[in-house]
């Protein structure tokens, strides 16, 4: 991934998605690239399963990002990172958050949470990077920000400087939670091998 | 011409942010519409500029009701809404095509085509076509913004409504747009200006506009030949591609080299355009999402081409099927698909609607449902829905229903309804029932919000989409004025109080109404208010499993082995116990008076 790219955010309704693909996009956007991003609306908002598609590069056509071609995924729940797996191909990177969001069926007591995820992922040899985004947003004092948590994590692997992110983080977080928003970004970071 | 934000030269915005620019650039003074998704938050965002005067109509009828009017005194004036909305405003639409207007008249329409948040997938162009009304069809945001201006032109210089098509592709994808003064200006001059030839529609004058119409079709197909966004990208001529929207995309990532017609007007079609670049390319291919609405077209004129016979009419297209479906290139696809379970959307914890589908579930009655949030009340473990077929129907089905079933049907069908879609067109609804002396009860779930859309005010909700305090419809009156004897307002988070309010209305033998009413927990009022949450006592709990049955997403069930019932000193059958998470519950008690064990409890604060 160099000047062109697909990143796919997945997860849960009201995980903070939406927030940290356009902190993503924003970041992209300060380099001059094109970046389109997509997204569903709708049901996804009553907890469902929630995507965005962003794709950067010197000119990007179209909005969704095709299967096997998704160089980072970023998945804010377990499982729905095992649902994306026709989107990655054997270099993608996966940055997974541990967080369990259990589906109704689990909740309900009907299924049982499947407890191999990350294993599944590992086991067809692609790289994942697993990060306990709660645990470490709840360090930096700031428990929603674990989205941001995952942003630091995801920046490592990409072709933008550090610093790009910080501006960007600065400038879209409310300043009463900015510090505690530049401290998860940090641990995200460490988490992500940095 | 002054706005609210400042202009950068470069804007980060989604389909919908775009249109709003564009209506502003091109100096709309009136939009009106209902929200339905993909398509609301054009409003939303047009309510950010001055200069426009806004407003959530209480259905798309209404809305280009409106909107005609305007355009009738001389402003440009736009409305917006989804594809089945146009189908409830089709009636003035095809009659605003005779009329024509002063002011420049744009019907923004998103289709959702894989039906992520409708009840069916439909094509708009179709209403283009029978309406005889030109229809532009941006592919991306940029694009959409442009389209605007263009819009609004030919509006003006052809008399005519003009249809703008997005789907959710455009909608809700983010690109860079790029502001720029307002360019194109209005025409008209407001005013009143008595055209009564052009304005009433009584047949004798209908027939004269008719043939208006025919000769602005004739104009408009001429057009069509020179208009600036049908454009061919000639590249490589083996493969020449027809296609728009988003669809055009598509076929530029997966054939970067083929030769493209790209139209930007998809209803009149430029045929001589379309002749010339089918005689140059070797094999020709439509490429559109849904119907063969180009193809059949282009088929009818003699030309053989490719199109549904390769290209799905079902669902979204994209890349990899497109470059599949022409060339049979296998996709990219590394990794198989690995059965994951499903995750359904669901009803907030603490929605007032969780506890009316309760009890309605308990009871054993057909419940006719309707649009909204409470949809979800189909899915288990609540599964109290029976129907649901469009905004606002589900009286009329309740009704017909137990005219069909006589004095059967007594007591055994309820139809619900939610505040916007009452107002939207349940109301007509409820009054056939009176008149056509039913007996049945209809459930008006009152949370003062259209709240499936995004909490966009109603009628019902004493606010304006402007932010004004308005007039806030009282349903109890409403009801009663329409004829209904018997009216009861329940909280719904109260199970006892609603299951006794609806078995005494569902048994009358009368038409009845039961008002639901609690606020949504996602009204930013509802969101401040401090919660007070409920915890389980997990020693008490037995595992009876009764809470569980509401679906709450706050309540999660563990389940335990024999031996780990033993250690935690459960009976060894007892199969798990159930657990309240305190970060997810909002306090609404509903499951309080569930549990017979008094495993559910607040921590006194
Ligand atoms: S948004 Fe409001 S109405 Fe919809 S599910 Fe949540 S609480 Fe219920
Ligand atoms: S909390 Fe009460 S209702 Fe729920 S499973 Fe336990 S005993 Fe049954």
């Amino acid at each position: 991934m160099d000047t062109s790219g697909n990143i796919l955010f997945c997860g849960v309704g009201g995980q903070g998605i939406l927030l940290a693909s356009e902190i993503t996009a924003h970041v992209l956007l300060a380099t001059g690239l094109d970046v389109k991003k997509s997204e569903v609306h709708g049901m996804a908002q009553r907890g469902g399963s929630v995507e965005a598609h962003l794709r950067f590069g010197k000119k990007v056509y179209s909005p969704l990002i095709e299967p096997g071609t998704v160089d980072i995924l970023v998945a804010f729940e377990q499982l729905e990172a095992v649902r994306y797996l026709p989107y990655l191909h054997k270099k993608s990177r996966v940055i997974v958050n541990t967080q369990k969001i259990l589906p109704p069926a689990v909740a309900t007591g009907k299924l049982a949470y499947p407890g191999d995820s990350l294993a599944q992922l590992e086991q067809r040899g692609l790289a994942v990077v697993p990060v306990d985004g709660f645990a470490l947003a709840k360090e930096a004092g700031e428990i929603r920000a674990a989205n941001v948590v995952l942003v630091g994590a995801m920046s490592v692997f990409m072709p933008v400087a550090e610093q790009e992110f910080v501006k960007v983080i600065e400038k879209r977080v409310p300043p009463r939670f900015r510090e505690a928003n530049m401290k998860a970004f940090q641990k995200g970071r460490r988490a992500g091998g940095k | 011409m002054t706005q609210k934000k400042t202009v950068e030269d470069r804007l980060w915005f989604s389909g919908n942010e775009a249109i709003a620019l564009g209506a502003h650039e091109a100096g709309v003074k009136v939009a009106s519409g209902y929200p339905g998704t993909p398509s609301t938050e054009i409003l939303e965002n047009l309510t950010r500029y001055d200069d426009v005067y806004t407003e959530w109509a209480p259905n798309e009828k209404v809305a280009l009701e409106v909107v005609i009017g305007a355009s009738f005194a001389g402003v440009r004036a736009m409305a917006t809404m989804k594809h089945v909305g146009l189908n409830v405003a089709a009636d003035p639409l095809f009659t605003a095509s005779y009329t024509g207007g002063r002011g420049g008249l744009v019907v923004i329409v998103a289709d959702d085509p894989t039906m992520h948040s409708s009840q069916n997938e439909q094509d708009s162009r179709n209403y283009a076509f029978s309406a005889k009304l030109p229809m532009l069809e941006p592919s991306d945001p940029a694009e959409a913004k442009e389209f605007l201006h263009l819009a609004f032109a030919v509006s003006e210089q052809f008399d005519t409504p003009v249809l703008l098509r997005t789907c959710t592709r455009i909608a809700h994808v983010k690109g860079v747009v790029r502001p720029e003064p307002a360019r194109t200006l209005p025409a008209a001059e407001p005013g009143i200006e008595k055209m009564p030839a052009k304005f009433v529609m009584l047949p004798a004058n209908a027939r004269q506009r008719r043939v208006v119409i025919g000769e602005r079709q004739r104009q408009l197909a001429r057009f069509a030949e020179q208009f600036e966004e049908n454009r061919v990208e000639w590249g490589d001529k083996q493969k020449g591609f027809i296609t728009s929207g988003v669809s055009y995309l598509y076929v530029k990532e997966a054939f970067p080299e083929a030769s493209v017609l790209k139209l930007g007007m998809v209803q009149p079609l430029p045929e001589k355009m379309i002749r010339d670049f089918a005689r140059q390319v070797e094999t020709l291919y439509v490429v559109e999402e849904l119907d063969p609405f180009i193809e059949l077209q282009i088929k009818a004129m003699g030309i053989s081409c490719h199109g549904k016979d390769l290209i799905p009419a079902i669902g979204e297209l994209n890349v990899a099927l497109v470059r599949q479906a022409i060339s049979n290139e296998p996709g990219r696809v590394e990794f198989e698909p690995v059965p994951v379970m499903p995750r359904p959307p669901n009803m907030c914890a603490g929605c007032p609607h969780r506890g009316l589908f309760y009890c309605l579930s308990r009871m054993g009655v057909f419940v006719s449902g309707d649009i909204g949030c409470y949809t979800l009340g189909f899915l288990p473990p609540l599964s109290a829905m029976d129907s649901c077929v469009c905004m606002g129907a589900s009286i009329g089905v309740a009704h017909g229903m137990a005219k069909a079933l006589g004095a059967d049907g007594q007591g055994k069908v309820v139809a619900v309804i939610g505040d916007s879609t009452f107002i939207h067109s349940g109301i007509t609804g409820l009054i056939n029932m009176v008149y056509n002396k039913d007996f049945g009860t209809v459930v008006i779930l009152d949370n003062r919000i259209t709240a499936m859309t995004g909490h966009q005010p109603n009628p019902a909700s004493g606010a304006t989409l402007m932010g004004e305090p308005a007039n806030a419809i009282d349903f109890e009156q409403l009801c009663r004025a329409v004829g209904v004897k018997h009216v009861q307002t329940v909280n719904p988070h109260d199970l006892k109080a609603t299951r006794a309010a609806l078995k005494e209305e569902i048994e009358r033998p009368e038409v009845s109404v039961v008002i639901t009413r609690a606020p949504c927990v996602l009204i930013p009022a509802e969101k401040k208010r401090k919660k007070y949450p409920y915890g389980t006592i997990i020693a008490k709990c037995t595992g009876c499993g009764v809470c569980i049955r509401l679906g709450c997403p706050a309540i999660q069930w563990t389940p335990l082995t024999p031996a780990e019932a033993k250690e935690r000193g459960y009976k060894e059958k007892q199969k798990g116990f159930s657990q309240i998470s305190e970060e997810v519950c909002n306090g609404c008690g509903q499951c309080v008076a569930l549990c017979k064990f008094e495993a559910i409890a607040r921590e006194e604060n």
